[in-house]
């Protein structure tokens, strides 16, 4: 059952718990009870809004930054990763196999400011012996969501 | 000048025109309508379906097929009849793809019936057998289902259709638009009745495989002495969202398919080919696509049930297809009028259950083929038409 709560808000992080004990069956209270053990037990690590900045002026730059780097000794790649991750423009850091050992998703006000992260921040780490920068230039679907699709799914309003 | 009128059918014009067309053309060009109103999936047709379209395009094969349609794909439909509802269709003598369920609910009808044969149609439901039981010259007697009986045909019920002049039966389970199906034991007792007649069933199953709360679908021509009286009628447009590629089988012993087939044959040649390819795919490897759908609609249906019920429109469970029934007779409004003002004045557009034949009357239907998202949406909108229809 918590599974189905956690599908149903990983769709929409705004259902509403009285929706959710509609579809699931559950109590309201039950349903808000369970919510909120899975938050504190850090299996519900957040709610965030999926933003097509592209359709807001003040919009964004992203760029996929891949890394090698040569790992520590005991630490392996994780103490590289933690403090990447403490930047606040750094959206996402995973471990990768193949090419590269580390990606970074970084998103930042402007191309310029892109670059100079990348050159002032992440090369200058010791470990990382060199980066790959890609900025993302358009954005087609994310988070299982189509951002380009057309509102209009072509059935009309009504048929029998 | 040339008169219309006289060249005309009368058999045709005298068919009414959907009485809610005014209503349908002003909810169509309507702009921002928040709408439950289609019968029709909102999933895209699975990918490797497409896909396989696709393919079958890529290597020219934009032939007629036989007019019985693939025999690659009548096998399938075969293994699938057999696997899914235990029955077994003969792929060479017993199966013809059609154009959608709807060309093999017209042949069928066309096929077995004389001037004045009087055929059996329960309603509320789907609105084609009336008109094409008069195209065909038949002539339809209404079965009113009622809700209290979950809008099933009662043995009661078909025991006074029957007349010497019956011809057959339609089967309309699970039901567009009331979501009511019809059980093994409901069907045992329809079956006690038909034998040792003539009587033919034509038995839509096109929601077969949309049934919930861990319901398996029974096809009446399961039953123990139907499946020689069944025309057993399913499709690929709900099951798998398919429903612009316009194709459907029609299943039944072989002296009623040749003769169905034969009217195919003039008619139509064959089914569309690229959708046969397509088609074949979807019997063979979509159960799991399938089964996330039903999984999805689930969600809706108890959202949507639960959310009329709250309004104080009663709403029963339905059990198969994708729309919920609810009665409007609290609001003292007819359902023509409770849609009209509903989409006037709130945007959101339903169907009146007068569009499924009188007994449809203080009923509407509400379609869940839309995002959970979108049903809030909806519901919350009609809930405020519900208190300034109070207040006012
Ligand atoms: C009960 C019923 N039968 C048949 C059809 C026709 O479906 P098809 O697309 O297979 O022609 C519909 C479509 O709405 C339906 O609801």
């Amino acid at each position: 059952m918590n599974n189905k709560i956690l599908k149903l808000l990983e769709n929409n992080a705004r259902m509403s718990n009285e929706t959710i004990s509609a579809i699931t069956g559950l109590t309201e209270e039950e349903t808000k009870h369970r919510i909120e053990n899975m938050e504190d037990n850090g299996i519900i690590r957040g709610y965030k809004a999926l933003i097509d900045w592209e359709r807001v002026e003040d919009s964004y730059v992203s760029a996929i930054i891949e890394l090698k780097v040569i790992p520590k000794a005991r630490l392996g790649f994780e103490e590289i990763a933690a403090h990447i991750a403490q930047y606040p423009n750094v959206e996402s850091v995973f471990l990768m196999s193949g090419a590269c050992d580390l990606c970074v998703i970084v998103k930042c006000k402007t191309f310029h400011e892109v670059s100079a992260f990348v050159a002032k921040e992440l090369a200058v780490i010791e470990g990382i012996t060199s980066t790959a920068t890609q900025f993302i230039m358009r954005r087609y679907k994310d988070f299982g969501i189509e951002l380009s699709s057309a509102d209009d799914d072509g059935r009309g309003n009504i048929s029998l | 000048m040339i008169n219309y009128k006289n060249i005309l059918s009368s058999t045709v014009q005298d068919i009414k025109p959907s009485g809610i067309r005014k209503f349908f053309d002003i909810a169509n060009t309507m702009e921002d309508v928040i709408s439950l109103g289609v019968g029709e999936p909102d999933f895209r047709t699975p990918w490797q379906v497409r896909s396989a379209g696709i393919h079958s395009l890529e290597q020219a094969n934009t032939r007629y097929t036989s007019n019985k349609g693939l025999e690659a794909l009548r096998e399938e439909i075969s293994v699938y009849t057999k696997r899914k509802y235990g029955i077994s269709y003969n792929p060479e003598t017993e199966i013809l793809v059609t154009v959608g369920g709807s060309e093999a609910i017209d042949m069928a009808l066309r096929a077995i019936t004389e001037p004045g044969d009087e055929i059996i149609i329960p309603q509320p439901s789907y609105v084609c057998y009336e008109p094409i039981t008069r195209l065909a010259g038949g002539v339809p007697v209404i079965i009113h289902t009622k809700a209290e009986n979950d809008f099933k045909v009662t043995p009661e019920e078909l025991k006074q259709a029957i007349s010497e002049k019956t011809k057959a039966l339609i089967l309309p389970y699970p039901c567009n638009p009331t979501g009511g199906i019809m059980g093994k034991e409901d069907l045992e007792q329809l079956a006690e009745i038909l034998q040792d007649t003539d009587i033919v069933v034509i038995s839509d199953e096109i929601y077969a495989e949309l049934t919930f709360d861990n319901i398996k679908h029974t096809s009446a021509a399961s039953i123990p002495g139907m499946r020689e009286r069944t025309v057993l009628i399913n499709g690929f447009s709900k099951t798998f969202s398919m429903t612009g590629w316009r194709l459907g089988y029609a299943c039944a012993p072989e002296p009623l398919l040749n003769e169905i087939t034969k009217i195919h044959q003039y008619a139509i040649m064959c089914a569309p080919t690229t959708s046969q390819y397509a088609a074949i795919e979807a019997l063979r490897s979509c159960d799991d696509v399938v089964r996330d759908m039903v999984e999805e609609y689930d969600m809706r249906r108890k959202l949507i049930v639960k959310g009329f019920n709250q309004l104080g429109l009663t709403c029963r469970e339905p059990k198969g297809a994708f729309y919920a029934f609810p009665s409007i007779q609290s609001t003292g409004l007819t359902s023509e009028e409770f849609c009209e003002r509903l989409l006037y004045s709130k945007k959101v557009a339903v169907v009146p259950g007068t569009a499924f034949g009188d007994s449809g009357e203080g009923f509407i239907r509400a379609s869940y083929c839309y995002s959970l998202l979108h049903i809030e949406k909806a519901l919350h909108l009609i809930g405020e038409f519900l208190e300034e229809l109070k207040n006012n």
